[in-house]
C-alpha cells in the first residue's frame, strides 16, 4: 500500500497528461510558436493553484499522511546554471515534444521509438554526471 | 460519457496537475519526473565510477513506480478513454508544418514521419529523438529539475531559480522551433 498509492497518481497524472494533450508533440510546437493559449492554460492554472496551495500549506504547516511537516525543497542559488540547463533542456522539449513525464506516456500509448527517447535522456543525465565538474554552475 | 473521449481544456487539466502535486506533498514526497533518470543510472551501477550517482537509490523506489504508473496512464489514456477527433490545433501551425511536409497535423498525438524506427538513422530522425532525448535529460539534471520540478513545483514555491530555469526552458524552445525544426523538417 505504500507504494500502491504512487502508482495511482502516476496512472492518473499519464491520463491528464494524455486528455489535455500535453503529451503531443504539436501541443509543444504550438506553445514555442506562440499559436495557441492552451499550453499556457495548462501550466499557468496549474501554477496560479499550486502557487495559492504551495503557501498556505507553508504557513499553516500542514502535515502530511504520515504526520511530518509537508518539505517544499529549495533550490539552491545560482544563475548560470539555471539559464543555461534549462536553455538545453528546452532544445530537447521542442525537439522531442516530450518532456520527462510525456515521454514515458507516450510508450504507454504505444510509440516504442519513445523508448530511444528515454535511453537518449539516461545517456544525457550520465553524461551531466560525468562533465559537470567542468561546467559553470 | 461524452466528458471521458473529449479533450479536457486547460481549465481542467491545470488544476487537476496542481492537485497532484498536493496529493504527493501529502504523501510526504513532491513532485519531480526527471530525477527518475539519476537514479536509473544509479540503479545501474553509475556510482562506481562517478560520485554524483552514489546513494541509496532505492529510496527513490517510490518516484520509480510514480513514472510506472505515468507510463501506465498512457496505457489508459491512449486506448480506451482516446479521443478519436483530430487535435484541434491552430490553423495557421497545421498549415505550416503541411507546407514542411507533416500529413494530417493532430491526427495522431505526435508526427509519425519523424518518430519512427525507420527514420532513427537518418540525421533528422537521429536529432528529434537522440539529440533531442540527449539534452532533455542533460539539460534537466545541468537546471536541476524539469517542467514538474522547476515549472509546476519551483513556480509554485515562488522560487528564483526556478523562474529562471522556465525561461531557458523557453530560450531553447524557442531555438529550436524557430531553427531547428524548419531545417531539419527541410532535410
Amino acid at each position: 500500500m505504500r507504494l500502491l498509492k504512487f502508482l495511482i497518481a502516476g496512472t492518473i497524472f499519464g491520463i491528464i497528461l494524455s486528455k489535455a494533450e500535453v503529451v503531443s508533440w504539436f501541443r509543444i510546437y504550438e506553445m514555442f510558436r506562440f499559436e495557441s493559449f492552451h499550453m499556457y492554460g495548462v501550466i499557468g492554472s496549474a501554477v496560479l493553484v499550486g502557487i495559492v496551495f504551495t503557501q498556505s500549506a507553508k504557513r499553516k504547516e500542514l502535515k502530511s499522511m504520515y504526520g511530518d511537516k509537508m518539505v517544499f525543497i529549495q533550490k539552491d542559488k545560482g544563475v548560470k546554471r539555471y539559464i543555461l540547463g534549462g536553455t538545453i533542456f528546452g532544445l530537447g522539449w521542442a525537439l522531442t515534444g516530450a518532456c520527462p513525464a510525456p515521454m514515458f506516456t507516450l510508450v504507454g500509448h504505444g510509440f516504442s521509438i519513445f523508448l530511444i527517447v528515454i535511453a537518449s535522456a539516461i545517456l544525457g543525465t550520465y553524461v551531466y554526471g560525468l562533465i559537470r565538474h567542468k561546467l559553470p554552475h | 460519457m461524452e466528458f471521458i473521449h473529449h479533450p479536457w481544456p486547460w481549465y481542467i487539466a491545470g488544476p487537476l496537475i496542481a492537485f497532484l502535486m498536493m496529493l504527493m506533498h501529502y504523501f510526504g514526497k513532491g513532485f519531480g519526473v526527471s530525477t527518475n533518470l539519476k537514479t536509473i543510472c544509479s540503479a545501474l551501477g553509475a556510482g562506481k565510477h562517478c560520485d554524483f550517482f552514489i546513494g541509496d537509490w532505492k529510496e527513490q523506489r517510490w518516484n520509480l513506480i510514480f513514472m510506472l504508473g505515468v507510463l501506465l496512464g498512457g496505457v489508459i489514456g491512449g486506448s480506451f478513454l482516446q479521443n478519436p477527433e483530430p487535435i484541434q490545433l491552430s490553423e495557421t501551425v497545421v498549415n505550416e508544418l503541411e507546407a514542411m511536409g507533416i500529413q494530417n497535423p493532430g491526427a495522431n498525438y505526435i508526427p509519425t514521419e519523424i518518430f519512427s524506427w525507420d527514420n532513427l538513422f537518418t540525421i533528422q530522425g537521429f536529432t528529434f529523438m537522440i539529440l533531442g532525448g540527449f539534452s532533455l535529460g542533460f539539460g534537466a539534471r545541468y537546471a536541476g529539475g524539469c517542467t514538474s520540478g522547476h515549472a509546476i513545483s519551483g513556480l509554485s514555491n515562488l522560487q528564483w531559480p526556478s523562474l529562471l530555469a522556465v525561461i531557458g526552458f523557453f530560450i531553447g524552445g524557442i531555438i529550436s522551433t524557430y531553427l531547428f525544426i524548419p531545417y531539419l523538417l527541410n532535410l
